[in-house]
């Protein structure tokens, strides 16, 4: 009955394919939401391809699953992938039907990269059974939906499959304990220069020992949790690293991979230590395929890591910056007014960081706001910060709090209103810092910084 | 004047510290004493204006109240004799009777308070809340994996208006007993509620109940008042 219930729901799936391609609906997940609704197991019943890699955690998954696929592809491989759609079992689900036969076969894949939502694994890993799970980091997230790190890491661990070899990361004292009795291999980063050993982060989710619940000291701290630590109680260390990233050094754009007592030199494709993380998950799990270095350099020589969540442009005299920063996401706010703070040059910001859904229904849980770190938006290089939206009055009091002077703020409900405030200096970069939720609105906001930024310029042009 | 933080190495979840930082901002002589899980409360042996504890994870819970429980015997000497505590979030917790969840085992509290919670792991609530302590409208939000039950009597901090009291139903919200205050709301919930830091500073005994970016706090709770009045918006997530 149920196998029968799987066809019947792959086929009205499968059906559904084409109706969404002439009415321009086909990156949705709709097929997959639909085999689901008929078949809640759907994901048991369909065959998978020869290996399966699934790639979780809270950042670095998309781009992560990104390159693992496109390397694999240009090596010849035919990967499944969920790229085109969600991470969520709907997404995953509609990956498979795009995928496989009428019978639920996958027969042209040789390999399946599907990049997973942590909070869906109950949902998936019991039945797709991945050979590898990736975990890029555990940090917080969402607090309405994660709660907080070690409760995603006991989901993960209490459904991962015990036959997944897991490919952890060494420096996140959170994500290499789940599933501590599978098989695993970790990769780090090595010391880099601007590591810290106490933490400047208002979160901080590692700082006791987990073992004897001693205050736990870091030999050196990249931001957060993240880093080496050892407990002075009990001994009790960070993991020793099978894929090591050492001499990082981001301004020559080299690297080493130290794995076995070798190192393997590497071209970084990336200036953040956030994604030289991600290289080094990548080159983890193509060493455990059984690439060799010298094939994983030539193929990430031809890799880019997509810059959907940050793009710049010279618009007249200034520059604007479009930069994502989740909202209800603390550790995504922290790391983007981390990375501004750091940029050289004058910079005026607009936070649009609202979710514009609670804002019409509900009202958002502004929690977020005092677990980042908006105090790195008290710097002197940042000339004036724009607060816009629903929550302008929050962002305003959380800056206060920050030690912001206040004539540098300015609150202001509508974000179009807010936009014109900026002052427009020229030779300023200009940010708008933008949530997922508020990303049609925020196109939007920054088409029209364009148009004031332009028509400064010109009228400075005519003046002079 | 002191203000004691219990655990802040695990109870540091939802932006709670936030609490302890504005009230030094608000009163420039407060003296901030940190304590940790290894450590015996200071205010068990010194002056201590307010004690404060807010949201953990489960496992913080549990260490908090097995770091409080060789004490107990003197916490409820202290709460007896009118010790100011302020508990945010889950804390109030590991001053009840015990937490059930659906996927542990019971963590046993302190039995202070006379509530017991209920867990569901993968249930989790979310809502804002609005009501009312004495004269003074109350706001803040619940994000929680359950609520708490009453096991005997004890006085309510606030009195809810919209939104989820103890639980379901309830009109209660929180426990009060002398000066342990208690709440399940996160916001934190003295930047959020101006009105009421200023009634919890003349509670410590600040020279001043002025506040730290006053007028800025205050637009911003104007704000939020009239969000949660507002009928239109269902105050379960």
């Amino acid at each position: 009955m149920g196998k029968l219930r799987f066809l019947f729901a792959l086929w009205m799936a499968k059906l559904s394919i084409p109706a969404l391609k002439i009415t321009h609906h086909n990156g949705t997940d709709f097929p997959g939401s639909l085999a689901l609704k008929l078949c809640p197991d759907f994901l048991h019943y369909v065959t998978r391809p020869a290996t399966v890699i699934a790639v979780t955690g809270t950042n670095g998954k998309t781009t992560v699953s990104n390159m693992l696929t496109d390397i694999l592809e240009a090596s010849g491989k035919r990967v499944l992938s969920n790229r085109a759609g969600s991470n969520i079992a709907s997404g995953i689900s509609t990956a498979f039907i795009r995928s496989s036969n009428l019978l639920g076969r996958v027969t042209h894949c040789d390999i399946a990269v599907l990049e997973v939502d942590e909070r869906s694994s109950p949902r998936i890993y019991p039945h797709v059974k991945p050979d590898y799970v990736v975990i890029t980091n555990l940090f917080r997230d969402s607090i309405m939906r994660n709660a907080h790190p070690a409760y995603i890491a006991d989901i993960l661990t209490g459904c991962i499959p015990g036959s997944a070899k897991m490919v952890l990361n060494a420096d996140d004292l959170i994500s290499s304990g789940v599933s501590p009795a599978n098989e695993r291999v970790y990769f780090a980063i090595d010391r880099m220069e601007g590591d810290v050993v106490d933490c400047i982060n208002l979160i901080d989710d590692v700082r006791i020992c987990p073992r004897c619940h001693t205050k736990l000291t870091y030999t050196y701290r990249r931001y957060h949790h993240i880093g080496k630590a050892v407990c002075p109680g009990c001994g009790f260390h960070s993991p020793e690293a099978d894929y090591l990233a050492q001499n990082v050094d981001i301004a020559a754009g080299t690297m080493t991979l130290r794995e076995g007592g070798e190192s393997y030199d590497y071209k970084l494709i990336t200036d953040s230590a956030f994604n030289v993380y991600n290289m080094t998950t990548v080159i983890a799990v193509l060493r455990q395929l059984g690439f060799s270095h010298r094939q994983i350099r030539g193929y990430m020589d031809n890799t880019a890591i997509a810059a959907s969540r940050h793009s710049k442009e010279q618009v007249g005299e200034v520059r604007l910056i479009r930069q994502m920063s989740k909202e209800k996401n603390a550790l995504a706010g922290s790391r983007a007014f981390d990375y501004i703070a750091g940029c050289g040059g004058r910079k005026e910001i607009l936070l649009m960081m609202n979710c514009l859904g609670d804002t019409r229904h509900w009202s958002e849980n502004t929690c977020w706001i005092y677990d980042a770190d908006f105090e790195f938006l008290n710097n002197d290089s940042i000339v004036q910060l724009v607060c816009a939206g629903a929550r302008c009055t929050d962002y305003k009091l959380r800056l206060l709090m920050a030690g912001v002077p206040e004539d540098r703020i300015i609150c202001e409900y509508d974000e179009f209103k807010a936009a014109e405030r900026l002052q427009f200096t020229p030779g300023d970069d200009i940010y708008l810092l933008y949530g997922t939720d508020s990303l049609a609105r925020a196109y939007k906001v920054y088409d029209y910084m364009k148009q004031l930024a332009a028509a400064r310029s010109e009228k400075k042009e005519a003046q002079a | 004047m002191k203000a004691e933080v219990l655990f802040p190495e695990v109870g540091n979840l939802s932006g709670d510290l936030m609490n302890i930082r504005y009230l030094k901002q608000c009163c420039d002589k407060l003296e901030i004493v940190e304590t940790d899980l290894k450590s015996r409360p200071a205010f068990l042996d010194e002056e201590v204006a307010l004690v404060y504890m807010g949201t953990a994870t489960e496992t913080g819970l549990a260490l908090a109240a097995e770091a409080l429980r060789p004490y107990l015997d003197e916490i409820r000497a202290k709460i007896d004799a009118g010790q100011l505590m302020l508990l945010t979030g889950n804390a109030q917790e590991v001053f009840g009777s015990y937490i059930d969840s659906d996927q542990a085992e019971r963590m046993e509290g302190l039995g202070i308070l006379p509530l017991h919670a209920e867990y569901h792991m993968m249930q989790r609530h979310n809502s804002f809340f609005l009501g009312t302590f004495g004269e003074t409208v109350i706001v803040g939000f619940k994000s929680l994996f359950g609520h708490t039950y009453p096991d005997g009597e004890c006085e309510a901090l606030f009195h809810t208006l919209r939104g989820v009291g103890r639980s379901g139903g309830s009109e209660d919200e929180g426990y009060r007993m002398n000066n342990l205050l208690a709440t399940a709301l996160t916001g934190p919930l003295l930047v959020l509620n101006p009105p009421f830091t200023k009634t919890l500073l003349r509670m410590m005994g600040a020279e001043d109940d002025a506040l730290a970016f006053e007028e800025a706090a205050m637009e911003a709770y104007r704000v939020r008042v009239a969000e949660f009045s507002d009928e239109h918006r269902d105050p379960i997530y």
